[in-house]
Formats: structure tokens, C-alpha cells, sequence
């Protein structure tokens, strides 16, 4: 059974509560770029992608690639909350030996498909895959997440040619467009725009949207599939530290800590949605 | 003595190999007329991609082939196979350990007219210091061919390190290969050279020469510069007055970076016959350059006799 949109609303504040506790106090942690990318990965989790929780290599399963690696919490709070592994294990995110690492590793951490963090590679991986499923003939689809800072990469751009130069349309690419990188707003600190003009002009199908509309992301998904022979993206306006009012578009949040009082108004915050 | 291009060799293997596992997967950064890759894209388009003139992206790309259960080979010279896409080959590759083999092609000064740009000094030291990596040099076409069909059992990253030009058989066919056992090719009392690559050819010339004045050479061939079996190497070394090592690339982080570590604490003398800390630079032929940079059967010479003076 999928969920409904208004279930998804639900898990998406959950998924945030789990970032919240990740990143806990006094600690760094990416809470801002995981936050904003809370209803695309709901949506992906929770109703989009075929997967199977107990099964992590099923062959058949779709993929995903978070070429933004920083915002692992998201993934991590997803996969947990999906089953893959319990979810106690948030609690030891980035201790010495756990399965949680700072970034996400495919070799410790069931459901991760693979090894990003340096950012700009996960595109092109995502691009291999597709290659290599429908070599297979498989009906698997890839999904990818990159962000507005992390397109300043140039090989975000040797990928995005080959995805149009081999017409890989099993891919489907958000851009998290929340607009800051670590060190202040993308648009005064290195603007990668225009984001439209530019991936039209690499031969991709570009959809804009609310990213934190679930019904919209739904919707757009599905349009997307109906589009052949081509990459798709999906520039999804979205909001860095979404649901923390405290940390909404503040770019300290990118990597920072939050104090107890922080900590305690988030969770209180995230808490009334649930 | 017979002579087998080594590139050729390689496109000939993969192509055999395409047939054999349709599981093998081949992408190039247009250069398949060098590293001849080429043979592989005329029998098996379907399997093959040109990926332009991006290694970077053609590195992550076979990450993700390989993700999907391919064996990705990718292809470039090594220079840029190993130089512009370590990263990629680090992160997504080499931390999970995925199966995707990197083949480094006209390594070394074997792409003379070219110059310092195109010659990779340091592509073995690079590949070397890189987790769960695998770094293999072969001497000759035999132990290419031999090479690149072990490459495809063994489950994990390999760089491979193939020379432009023609090179003499030295090793033999009957023999397996082993990834990390160093090949005794020529036995011998007094000394010993390990070499890698074009310098084990050389080293062997050396060792005849030095046979007439009667200092007995041992010539070692280490292909495989990672893993190396420590207990192979030590053997080796046994009863002889003095090491050579010798090797068409930087002395840093190459067979004689390996071989003192290795052979650490063991007292015996040893002189490097490699490329002295410098970059490469454009000659109108392969010997040229080579004698430039003192990587001669004369080098390994004089190298041994200066070590026989010592006492």
C-alpha cells in the first residue's frame, strides 16, 4: 500500500526529528541540506522507488544516489525508518566503528548503494547505473539528488552530457535548490544559475517545482516517467533547515551545532506535526 | 627474441574476454586507437562507451556500471587515468573496493614525442598509496595477456600499467601469474635486481653482460607492486652482496620505494635505477629518452658494479 500524502507529511517530520537527534548537541552535523530534502526523500522512500527493506541487493529493486553526500542524516533517517536497520542505530551516527559514517558507505550501511561525499561523482554513478540496468534490460530506475552548491563541480556537467548523450531516461535527478552553500547564499557566493537555461542546454527535461510539496513531487514524478529518451531533472525549490524555524535559510546551519535550548525547540517543533 | 606490443596485447585479451563474459564492460576517453580499445568497440558496441575526453566522469561512470554487477575497464593514458581521476577512483572506487579496472596506457616515457604532460612518472606511486588498491606492471605481452585474464577473476580495483612500444618477451608462457608474487627470471648469486615493466628486459641484458666479467645477477621481475609478498621478496634478496632496482618511473613510490621498505633492516646495499625526481619531457624516440634518464641495461651495470666495489 502506498502512503497517502498526508501520511508522507508525517514521515517527513519524523524523518526531520531523526536528523534533529542525529545531529544532536553540541556536535556538528548537516542538519540544513538534510532537512530541505525531507519530502523528496520521503516521497522516494515511502512511495516512489520499488525496494525491499529486508532484501537491500533485490535485483530488481530502483536506485539511489545521493550525490549530495553531506546530507547522509536524510538517507540514514530514511533507510532506519523503512527498516533496513534499526533504528537505534541513529543514536550512534558517527562514532568510532559504526555503521553510521559522516558520509554514506555502502560497505557498512544497508541500502546505500554507493560511496559519495566528494562532491560532483554521484551524477556520474548514477549515470553508470542506469547504463548498466538497461544493458540488463532491467525496469529499475535511478535516482539522484545534487545540489545548487555542489553543480559548481564541473564533472556534474561531464555527466549531465552523458546522460543526454546516451539518452538515459531511467534517471531522475532532483536538484535540491536551497539556494546556500556552507558559506553563505549560492547567489553571492558562487551563482551557479540560471539553473533552467543550463540543464535545458545539456539536452535534459527540466521540471520546477516546490520541493516541499508533496503532492507536486508526486505528480512531477509521474510526468517525468511519461518523458523517453531523455535525462529528467527536477529543480525543487526548497528551504535549508526546513522545519526548524531557527534554522530555516541560515547558512551556519549547513554544518553546525545546535545548543541544548536548539535542540530542545526543534524536537518540540518537528513533535506537534507528529 | 621475439617482440608483442603490450597495448596490442591488452585490446587483443579484452577482446577475447568480451566473448567469453558478457558481464565486461569498456569505457574510453577517445584514445581507443592508442590503448586499443577499439577492438573491443567493433565486436561489442553495446558494451562499449565513449565517454569524450572526461576521465573523471568516465571514472565514476564505470563505479556505477560496476554497481550494477559489470566489470568496467576504463582507459586512458596513465597519466590521466591515474592523475585526473584519483579522486574519483579513490572515493567511489577504491573505499567500497568495487570491480572496476583502471588501465593506465603509453605509461612512463613510452609516449616520448609528447613530453612531460602525457608521461607519468608517478602514476604507480599514486595507485600504490590508495587502499584495497591493486597496482600491476606487466614486462612483457606474455605476462599482459596473463594479466588482464587474471584481472577479471580477481573481484576488486586493479590498475594496470601498460607500456606504448614493443617489448622482448622475457617471462615465460607456461607460468601462472599471481597477483603479488615476483617472478624470478634469471637466477644468479652475487646480486640481485628487481625490476619492473621495459627495466626487466634491460636488467636481464645487464645481467649478461655482467655474466662475462663473472658477477652472477639474479633478475626479478615485480609486476606486481601491490600486494607484494613480503616473504617472496626477502627470499630473493638471500646471500647477495647488493640490490638494484630498477623501473621506467620516479624512485619515489615505485620498486625501489617498495623493495627497501620491504627488505628494511636487512643491511644490504642498494642503488635505484629510476627517473631521479624529475618530469619527462619530449624526444624524437622512445630510446632517446630512455637514455636520458639513465634507464639502460648500462645503468643497471654500473649500478651493480658499484656495489661489487664496496666491501
Amino acid at each position: 500500500m502506498k502512503m497517502t500524502v498526508t501520511e508522507l507529511k508525517k514521515i517527513a517530520a519524523t524523518l526531520r526529528l531523526d536528523i534533529v537527534k542525529m545531529v544532536g548537541v553540541g556536535q556538528k552535523g548537516h542538519l540544513g541540506g538534510s532537512c530541505s530534502l525531507s519530502e523528496i526523500v520521503s516521497v522516494l522512500y515511502f512511495y516512489k522507488m520499488k525496494h525491499d527493506p529486508k532484501n537491500p541487493k533485490w535485483q530488481e529493486r530502483d536506485r539511489f544516489i545521493l550525490s549530495k553526500g553531506h546530507a547522509a542524516l536524510i538517507q540514514y533517517a530514511a533507510l532506519a525508518e523503512a527498516g533496513y536497520f534499526p533504528k537505534a542505530e541513529i543514536e550512534n551516527v558517527k562514532k568510532l566503528g559504526a555503521m553510521l559514517q559522516g558520509h554514506p558507505d555502502m560497505t557498512t550501511t544497508p541500502g546505500i548503494e554507493g560511496n559519495t561525499g566528494s562532491l560532483g561523482q554521484g551524477l556520474s554513478m548514477a549515470c553508470g547505473m542506469a547504463a548498466g540496468l538497461r544493458i540488463d534490460k532491467k525496469s529499475s530506475k535511478v535516482y539522484c539528488i545534487v545540489g545548487d552548491g555542489e553543480i559548481a563541480e564541473g564533472q556534474i556537467w561531464e555527466a549531465a552530457m552523458t546522460a543526454s548523450y546516451y539518452k538515459l531516461d531511467n534517471l531522475y535527478v532532483f536538484l535540491d535548490m536551497n539556494r546556500l552553500m556552507a558559506t553563505g547564499p549560492v547567489v553571492e557566493r558562487y551563482d551557479t544559475n540560471p539553473l533552467i537555461d543550463k540543464w535545458k542546454a545539456f539536452g535534459w527535461h527540466v521540471f520546477d517545482i516546490d520541493g516541499h510539496n508533496i503532492q507536486e513531487i508526486i505528480d512531477t514524478l509521474e510526468k517525468a516517467e511519461a518523458i523517453k529518451d531523455k535525462p529528467k531533472i527536477i529543480i525543487a525549490r526548497t528551504i535549508k533547515g526546513k522545519g526548524i524555524s531557527f534554522a530555516e535559510n541560515v547558512a551556519a546551519f549547513h554544518n553546525g551545532e545546535l545548543t541544548k535550548e536548539q535542540f530542545e525547540s526543534a524536537c518540540a517543533e518537528l513533535n506537534k506535526i507528529n | 627474441m621475439k617482440f608483442q606490443n603490450p597495448r596490442q596485447v591488452y585490446g587483443e585479451t579484452l577482446l577475447e574476454l568480451g566473448r567469453e563474459n558478457k558481464n565486461i564492460v569498456v569505457l574510453e576517453a577517445d584514445l581507443g586507437k592508442s590503448t586499443m580499445t577499439v577492438l573491443f568497440e567493433q565486436q561489442f558496441p553495446e558494451r562499449f562507451f565513449e565517454m569524450g575526453i572526461g576521465e573523471a566522469n568516465m571514472t565514476s561512470f564505470a563505479a556505477g556500471l560496476s554497481l550494477t554487477g559489470k566489470i568496467a575497464f576504463t582507459n586512458s593514458f596513465a597519466v590521466f587515468a591515474a592523475g585526473r581521476s584519483f579522486d574519483q577512483i579513490r572515493q567511489a572506487i577504491c573505499i567500497p573496493g568495487l570491480n572496476v579496472k583502471i588501465v593506465g596506457s603509453s605509461a612512463g616515457l613510452s609516449d616520448f614525442g609528447d613530453g612531460a604532460t602525457h608521461q607519468s612518472v608517478e602514476d604507480v606511486a599514486i595507485m600504490c598509496a590508495i587502499p584495497n588498491m591493486t597496482v600491476l606492471v606487466p614486462a612483457d605481452g606474455i605476462e599482459t595477456r596473463k594479466m588482464v585474464r587474471k584481472m577479471v577473476e580477481y573481484d576488486g580495483p586493479v590498475y594496470l600499467r601498460i607500456n606504448r612500444h614493443d617489448l622482448p618477451d622475457v617471462t615465460s608462457e607456461a607460468e601462472e601469474f599471481v597477483i603479488g608474487k615476483p617472478g624470478l627470471i634469471r637466477e644468479g648469486r652475487d646480486f640481485v635486481v628487481f625490476a619492473s615493466g621495459i627495466m626487466v628486459s634491460r636488467a636481464l641484458a645487464a645481467a649478461e653482460e655482467l655474466a662475462k666479467e663473472n658477477i652472477s645477477v639474479r633478475v626479478v621481475n615485480v609486476s606486481s607492486l601491490k600486494p607484494v609478498d613480503e616473504e617472496s621478496i626477502k627470499k630473493l634478496a638471500e646471500g647477495v652482496k647488493g640490490i638494484v632496482t630498477a623501473e621506467e618511473h620516479s624512485i619515489i613510490g615505485g620498486v625501489a620505494s617498495m623493495i627497501s621498505f620491504v627488505l628494511r633492516g636487512s643491511g644490504i646495499p642498494l642503488i635505484p635505477v629510476g627517473i631521479d625526481d624529475r618530469f619527462g619531457q619530449s624526444a624524437h624516440n622512445y630510446n632517446e629518452l630512455l637514455e636520458e634518464y639513465d634507464l639502460t641495461s648500462d645503468a643497471v651495470v654500473n649500478a651493480v658494479k658499484k656495489l661489487n666495489g664496496k666491501k
